[in-house]
């Protein structure tokens, strides 16, 4: 063995910043490579703002917000949605990589699989919170104004919970589905109801009780509240309350996603 | 003590075992060919043996670490040129062998200075700063190979190296890596179904058939205990039978107007028997020569041709649930 790989330490568990960070530079490089590509994930969450915002624009909704209009309701539904797709996608990568070989050469070098998640987890938050900044930006360039200073802070901390959750779920399928062809499957059958059910587009006040028990399951449910409190100071539950029960969540998915990204047998 | 030694490794996927006790050790400076036709298990073994894939049973070590106990100090030991590509190919080909350097904890002063020398090695500084998707499958596999090669392992396994390349390209490659294994003693553990390569290439060959070796020496051993050249001569008249006087011709076979003599040599026999046959009246019209080839020991040891072999893996790998082994 060359001397420079560093000997003896546990086979599994130790972190090598060194490669996280060349994971983490891979992702910037590839995305900036592929502009289009996150251009073209900016416009569906626009598309919802701009069309839904102004057709639903003097309707009147039961359960909105007290002198909040539609639009205003949407933003913060709008970065929660583009969170959730760039998040999940960022961790169904994975795949991308299995299906060019590339998982392979990743997984054959002597850095910690944990290494490998953390930093698959670094890459795609960046990715996918610099996505929801631009949202942002866009919203308050057309009047958008954010509650408080102390609120901007809070949604950074909701954004990168909502992140982190949806990675180690998309890590979490990827890791157990052998090609690309269930990618089509995760969108319409998870990502589609995780959207619908999480409050983004409409107050889940007024749907019906049997719908209730999936919102509450929703773990985008707790982020879009979130961001709601910490963007417009309204929301269905108190912040802490939603930051407790999302970081219980984000937990569980990052340990989920790991664990079967460690067991899996990968490039099979 | 062999830098690699296998023993009893065993491998099932559902009904079919890939891979069936095998044993065979390899010594430090080796190049070492496992030569089989497709579905031998030959790559089963490559990915046990570099850590991808979990044997069902028996041991193996490689450069003195165990590879269920000591993953991580296999793979610190160990370069490995994959069958398909596994290349990223939104990156550069710099980016690439840089990826795999800091993958493999390389300080940046190294990186840079072993960047630049596996890249001239294979020939290909000068397209370093392109886009991976720009190039052809032969600098493809070039690069694959560099990168292999870069961080220095004692032991380099490279799964059907030159699978799909053209001749040319073949032959440099060979270069490179006998280049590699001479100037740098790394021990080579490679793959192939190509005769040719594992002839030309290997210090000592495996035959592989249906997940254990059936013969193991050098290629000349092998091709030895086939034992003689045969030469074959077509006549326009004569009696073949004269040729038993000659004392070289340890055997014949007689074909409608043919006849095939076993010799040794054959290259050096052939003025003679051209010679004796003029004495004796017999006009030869055709002279062909046929040595031993590795192909000829795969029959003998597995009663089946290479390619008879291949033609019944196709039919196993239409049966269900076969697929998944080769990916």
């Amino acid at each position: 063995m060359p001397d420079f790989i560093k000997k003896g330490r546990n086979d599994m568990v130790s972190i090598s910043s060194q490669a996280i960070y060349m994971l983490w530079l891979r992702e910037m490089k590839r995305t900036w490579r592929a502009k289009s590509r996150m251009i073209g994930a900016l416009i569906m969450p626009l598309f919802f703002l701009v069309f839904l915002g102004s057709g639903f624009r003097r309707a009147t909704m039961p359960d909105m917000p007290e002198g909040v209009d539609y639009i205003t309701f949407l933003i913060p539904g709008a970065v929660g949605m583009s969170l959730l797709f760039s998040s999940m996608f960022g961790g169904l990568q994975v795949l991308w990589d299995k299906e060019f070989g590339f998982l392979k050469e990743i997984m054959v070098t002597p850095v910690s699989r944990l290494s490998i998640v953390l930093g698959r987890m670094a890459g795609g938050s960046t990715v996918s919170l610099t996505q929801s900044f631009m949202i942002l930006f866009l919203s308050m360039l057309f009047g958008f104004r954010i509650h408080s200073i102390f609120g901007l802070l809070m949604a950074v901390g909701f954004m990168f919970l909502i992140a982190f959750t949806f990675i180690g779920l998309g890590l979490a399928f990827a890791s157990r589905m052998k090609d690309m062809h269930g990618f089509q499957l995760v969108m319409n059958f998870v990502v589609f109801p995780i959207f619908f059910l999480s409050g983004a587009l409409y107050p889940i006040q007024g749907l019906p009780a049997v719908l209730k028990p999936l919102v509450y399951l929703d773990p985008l449910t707790y982020g879009v509240d979130g961001l709601r409190a910490s963007l417009l100071g309204t929301s269905v539950h108190s912040p802490a309350l939603d930051f407790t029960v999302l970081a219980v969540i984000c937990t569980g998915m990052v340990t989920l996603g790991s664990v079967l990204f460690e067991t899996s047998d990968v490039g099979q | 003590m062999p830098v690699l030694e296998v023993q009893n490794l065993t491998k099932k996927f559902k009904q079919v075992t890939a891979v069936d006790h095998l044993s065979f050790q390899v010594h430090e400076g080796e190049l070492f060919g496992l030569l089989g036709p497709n579905g031998a298990g030959k790559t089963t073994t490559m990915r046990m043996l570099t850590t991808l894939l979990k044997p069902d049973s028996g041991f193996a070590s490689v450069a003195g670490h165990d590879i269920i106990k000591s993953r991580k100090d296999v793979r610190a030991s160990i370069g490995m040129v994959f069958q398909e590509p596994a290349l990223d190919r939104q990156l550069t080909g710099r980016e690439n062998l840089d990826f795999h350097g800091r993958m493999y904890g390389m300080k940046k002063d190294l990186r840079k200075s072993r960047i630049a020398e596996v890249l001239d090695l294979v020939e290909l500084s000068d397209r370093a700063n392109d886009l991976v998707e720009t190039y052809s499958g032969g600098m493809q596999r070039r690069l694959e190979i560099a990168r292999g090669l870069m961080h220095f392992p004692r032991v380099l396994f490279l799964d059907e190296p030159t699978l799909g390349l053209d001749t040319q390209t073949r032959r440099r490659i060979w270069e490179y890596l006998r280049k590699m294994n001479h100037e740098h003693k790394t021990t080579m553990i490679l793959t192939t179904h190509y005769m040719e390569e594992a002839d030309s290439l290997c210090g000592r060959v495996g035959i592989m058939d249906m997940g254990k070796i059936v013969a193991l020496d050098t290629p000349k051993n092998l091709k030895d205990l086939i034992g003689a050249d045969v030469i074959t001569l077509e006549m326009e008249c004569g009696d073949c039978e004269i040729f038993r006087q000659l004392e070289t011709v340890k055997d014949l076979v007689e074909h409608g107007n043919r006849v095939s003599l076993m010799v040794e040599n054959g290259e050096r026999k052939i003025p003679i028997l051209i010679a004796f046959a003029a004495e004796h009246g017999i006009q030869v019209m055709s002279v062909e020569l046929h040595k031993p080839s590795l192909e000829d020991v795969f029959l003998r040891f597995t009663g089946a041709t290479l390619r008879d072999r291949e033609a019944g893996n196709v039919e196993r790998a239409r049966r269900p649930g076969f697929r998944s082994r080769r990916r």
